[in-house]
């Protein structure tokens, strides 16, 4: 889930987002005796829907690490600054945090566009930000830590469950249009071809940020749908536009029987708006579910609630990507003996942490953690429940393979190869072979 | 005779094989005698006794594939719970326990019963598991539950049962089909029966070619998209006449809906031409009439939106009798709750800005956003659900265009909106005041017209009409705080378009921009759809800078 819509708007109500802000609640001890750890997501605008729940969980873990005795014997402290769902302002604030606030560490961003805001920033200051959305890959930064899912831990395992499960033969590729969905749709197209399904089989549709009137998509992949083979939508589509379309798919009769959807970025949050009982069997690939049965999660889940004083709190996968996140950092900093950057760093590399689905997850030389992928099917009751997931991890690739200029490329943040694009057949650091 | 007859040879084909059609032919009454002693020898009594254990098994494994097997021999096993399984399954109420490989389900009360018996057990379900379903098992069971509800005395089940069979296409449900059409009498569910009959027959290798030609003309005169599925279907394996009729009738069934989808595109777009109109017809009066540029329109939408939500979740939690009709309640209330609003906004900062417009459009800016942040930091930055009532729910047929009952109550309520703000303008005392200060201030003010009082009911008339707006679309976007965003340049778009100062020109521009929409969306997709109406509108406005409806005479320069 990347850049938002209707960022016009949002930029001109920049100057009032951020003069709402609010100031940072540090609610521990100060002074030199701490580490402070930046918490870089929108608490207003649109992007708040999704990005509060985020603060509210790092400022969890880290009341909870105090509790604990905090990290190489001194108190965390948070520093929390609100971006205001606007691009641009990400940067700034960012540099706040590291020049100002002396962060050790950031956990921030929802949007690629603000990744990409930062990540200047975050280099140029050599400073470490850890990211926990799933995302269109195609990027490996030294100081960028991707602990939300690559394309080939959500949506590449999301179709071949549906061609295998669900003999899945004609594709609709219906995302919201800008750079995550594009990209992803470039990656699945191709891997649809590479698996044999003609191009007549696969549309391909974009839609405007916020679109509401779905009567005509919905249509249209109807038609699509009778042509006597099996037909799924993969669907890309950002934040507030999928309520409007699961309530057309519902009025129009489409069901999940007749045509599944599989959507990248509805979890629990999202549908927590939604009336789901139209919406039963429709899919979602994501890498953590509320619904995962064991006792972990299930801690986690009552601690989330008991912080949040509310005991209808959801939870969701990018959740468990800071909990991961951070859990890995502070091994990595006990390891180094120090929060300076270039330790950590090198400290990270090789880190495994429990993650909330039974397994361990751990960083990988490309920056991107190991994870199951697990596909879940809507309930009555707005959860999930796991219907397929993969037998083991799966590795972070961050250079798709299935992309010309890409295929070539990795990420390897050892030393002494410490390059994000060196191409294989080249031999060099620096990108597509031209 | 024709009951046995048929499933006896759909049985014995794939044994056979083609080849031996004319020979199962004549057979046929052979074995259907055969059939019928079998049936009156062992099966009744036996079958149920095997058929308990063998089908009970699949369903307590936890494995989605034994589900989905057991779920297809439930129907024929002539097992007496069958039909309640089923619902039990469907409703989520179905139980088992693993190691002792019993099942059980649950009444709507609660109340649990051997699957195998029927009879009550004291087995409590917290210390059993639920059957567990997934899309190919809910096939399944659709299926399952359309064959076992064909001989509902409800006909209401019965037509839907016919239509998950059409849709499963279960050669094993034909003998339960034949039955249930012996006993039919009711014209429209005949029909579906026939169809779902005919679908299974068409798609059926073993079937004489006769009668697959008659079932492709029976799926002909259906004519929807989902005769069109079942006919490229049939048409993709098989051959000969069989492959050309189903062609030939696939193709005269797409001309047909290519004609109505015209159809289906003027109606999408008088929908989301009465979606414009709801969300502009407000600024109309505040923007067109008053001449305020007023952003923060959009968020006196979501305010209303957020009036349905809170009335809905007080039905919800004190009178739930209430819930249905909540939509009833929130109309008023949302006028009134914005109404209010709106009259605040105008008195405490627009009164002090007229004749500014720069300064009212960042006034009303910063009020959008800070009206956007108070709902966030009330309600919660997350979208609320607010329910359709039933009358809103569902759809209905009208010759192959699919009429959703929400979208056609949001046309009619937009238009009712629309008579009762000309009444209002037209017909009351009030409205002829309104008028009159907008035409002529001065004039009406030495008239002895209040003016500033009638200034703040004339922008809490268009706040209040834009919250009504906002219960509608309650219903069909969702109800987050950035809901009235994505309105607010499709009603300045909307109001310009019409002509400034005329609701005519705001009914007329918002159905035509809304129709042109969806001629242009399957053409252009929506990106681009939306870009080329937007050039048009530029192009328009510099033809005819006043809009569709241009205001003449002295009120253009007042």
């Amino acid at each position: 889930m990347s850049l938002t819509r209707r960022f016009m708007l949002r930029t001109a109500g920049a100057a009032l987002g951020g003069a709402l802000a609010f100031a940072s609640p540090a609610a521990f001890a100060q002074g030199a005796g701490t580490i402070k750890v930046g918490i870089l997501h929108s608490l207003s605008g649109t992007m708040a829907i999704s990005e509060t729940t985020l603060k509210d969980v790092m400022l969890m873990l880290i009341e909870e690490q105090n509790k604990k005795g905090g990290l190489l014997g001194k108190k965390l402290e948070p520093v929390v600054v609100d971006p205001a769902s606007n691009w641009p302002l990400f940067a700034e604030k960012a540099r706040e945090l590291i020049s100002k606030d002396k962060v050790s560490a950031t956990f921030g961003c929802w949007t690629s566009v603000s990744r990409k805001s930062v990540l200047p920033v975050f280099e140029e200051l050599n400073s470490i930000l850890f990211y926990p959305v799933q995302y269109e890959g195609e990027e490996s930064s030294k100081n960028i830590f991707y602990t939300g899912a690559a394309p080939n831990q959500q949506a590449i395992p999301a179709v071949d469950y549906l061609m295998e499960n669900e003999k899945v033969q004609r594709w609709v590729l219906a995302g919201t249009d800008y750079v995550y969905p594009r990209t992803t749709n470039k990656i699945l197209e191709a891997y649809l071809k590479s698996k044999g399904v003609k191009p007549e089989d696969i549309m391909i549709n974009y839609t405007p940020f916020g679109h509401s009137d779905w009567q005509t998509i919905v249509a249209d992949i109807k038609k699509f749908g009778s042509a006597g083979k099996k037909t799924a939508v993969v669907s890309t589509i950002n934040g507030d536009a999928n309520v409007p379309f699961y309530k057309e798919l519902g009025n129009a009769g489409v069901k999940a029987t007749d045509i599944p959807v599989v959507a990248f970025s509805v979890g629990e949050e999202e549908l927590a708006g939604i009336d789901t009982k139209p919406l039963i069997g429709h899919l979602a690939a994501w890498n953590y579910f509320q619904s995962v049965d064991n006792a972990d999660n299930k801690a986690f889940i009552a601690k989330w609630r008991a912080f949040t004083k509310n005991d209808k709190r959801v939870t969701n996968d990018p959740m468990e990507a800071h909990v991961i996140g951070f859990n890995m950092w502070v091994k990595a900093v006990e390891k180094a003996g120090t929060t300076d950057t270039d330790a950590v760093l090198d400290a990270m590399i090789g880190v495994a942490v429990p993650n909330l689905t039974g397994g361990y997850s751990t960083m990988m030389p490309n920056h991107h953690i190991t994870k199951p992928v697990l596909i879940g099917e809507v309930q009555g009751d707005g959860q999930f429940n796991t219907v397929w997931q993969t037998s083991g991890l799966v590795v972070g690739d961050e250079w798709s393979d299935y992309l010309e200029g890409s295929k070539d490329l990795i990420s390897d943040w050892r030393k002494p190869l410490s390059c994000g694009n060196f191409n294989v057949k080249t031999g060099k650091c620096g990108g597509a072979t031209k | 005779m024709t009951f046995i007859s048929r499933p006896a040879r759909a049985r014995a084909i794939p044994l056979t094989g083609p080849a031996a059609k004319s020979l199962i032919e004549t057979l046929s009454f052979a074995a259907a005698a055969l059939f019928l002693v079998m049936l009156a020898l062992f099966a009744a009594p036996q079958a149920r006794a095997q058929g308990d254990s063998s089908v009970i098994v699949g369903l307590s494994s936890d494995k989605f594939p034994d589900t989905e097997r057991a779920l297809n021999e439930l129907p024929a096993s002539g097992l007496a719970t069958a039909p309640d399984i089923v619902e039990a399954l469907a409703a989520n109420r179905l139980y088992f326990n693993g190691p002792a490989r019993k099942l059980y389900f649950a009444d709507e009360a609660g109340k649990m019963f051997d699957a195998a018996t029927g009879e009550p057990s004291d087995v409590m379900a917290s210390a059993l598991k639920k059957v567990r379903i997934n899309n190919a098992v809910r096939r399944s069971l659709d299926a399952a539950r359309g064959a076992l509800t064909l001989m509902s005395p409800d006909p209401a089940k019965r037509k839907a049962a016919a239509d998950s069979v059409f849709k499963s296409r279960d050669a094993t449900a034909l003998p339960l089909l034949d039955a249930a059409l012996a006993k039919e009498t009711l014209a429209s569910t005949r029909k579906v029966l026939e169809e779902a009959r005919a679908a299974i027959v068409a798609g059926d290798s073993g079937a004489n070619e006769v009668q697959r030609l008659e079932a492709i003309d029976i799926l002909k005169s259906r004519g929807d998209q989902d005769a069109v599925s079942v006919l490229t279907t049939i048409a993709s394996w098989s051959e000969g006449r069989v492959k050309a009729a189903a062609e030939s009738a696939s193709s005269v069934i797409q001309a047909k809906l290519a004609l109505w989808r015209n159809v289906q595109n003027v109606w999408y777009g008088l929908s989301l031409g009465s979606v414009l109109l709801l969300a502009a017809i407000g600024l109309a009066i505040t923007f067109g009439v008053m001449g305020i540029i007023n952003m923060a329109h959009g968020e006196m939408v979501m305010l209303g939106a957020y009036t349905t939500f809170a009335v809905q979740e007080w039905a919800r939690t004190s009178h739930p009798g209430l819930l249905n009709y909540s939509l009833f309640i929130a109309i008023p209330l949302a006028f009134l709750v914005t109404a209010a609003v709106g009259i605040l906004i105008e008195r405490v900062v627009i009164r002090f800005l007229y004749g500014r417009p720069l300064e009212t459009l960042l006034a009303t800016f910063g009020i959008s956003l800070i009206l956007q942040q108070a709902v966030r930091t009330i309600f919660g930055a997350n979208n609320r659900e607010v329910s359709a009532p039933s009358f809103m729910a569902g759809s209905f047929d009208f010759g192959s265009l699919q009429i959703g009952y929400g979208r056609m109550w949001i046309i009619v309520f937009a238009i009712a909106v629309f008579f009762a703000l000309q009444f209002v303008l037209r017909a009351t005392s009030f409205g002829l005041r309104m008028r009159a200060v907008t035409q002529n201030r001065r004039m009406a003010s030495s008239m002895g017209i209040d003016t500033n009082r009638i200034d703040a009911l004339a922008f809490g008339l268009g706040s209040g009409i834009a919250g009504m707006a906002g219960v509608a679309l309650s219903q069909i976007d969702n109800v987050s705080p950035n809901l009235g965003q994505s309105y607010i340049i499709d009603s300045f778009m909307v109001v310009v378009f019409g002509g400034v100062g005329n609701l005519w020109g705001t009914l007329l521009g918002a159905l035509t921009l809304g129709v042109a929409n969806k001629f242009l969306e399957p053409i252009a997709g929506a990106v681009l759809g939306k870009i080329l109406l937007l050039v048009f509108i530029i192009l328009f406005i510099q033809k005819r800078p006043r809009g569709l409806f241009a205001l003449k005479g002295r009120a253009v320069e007042a």
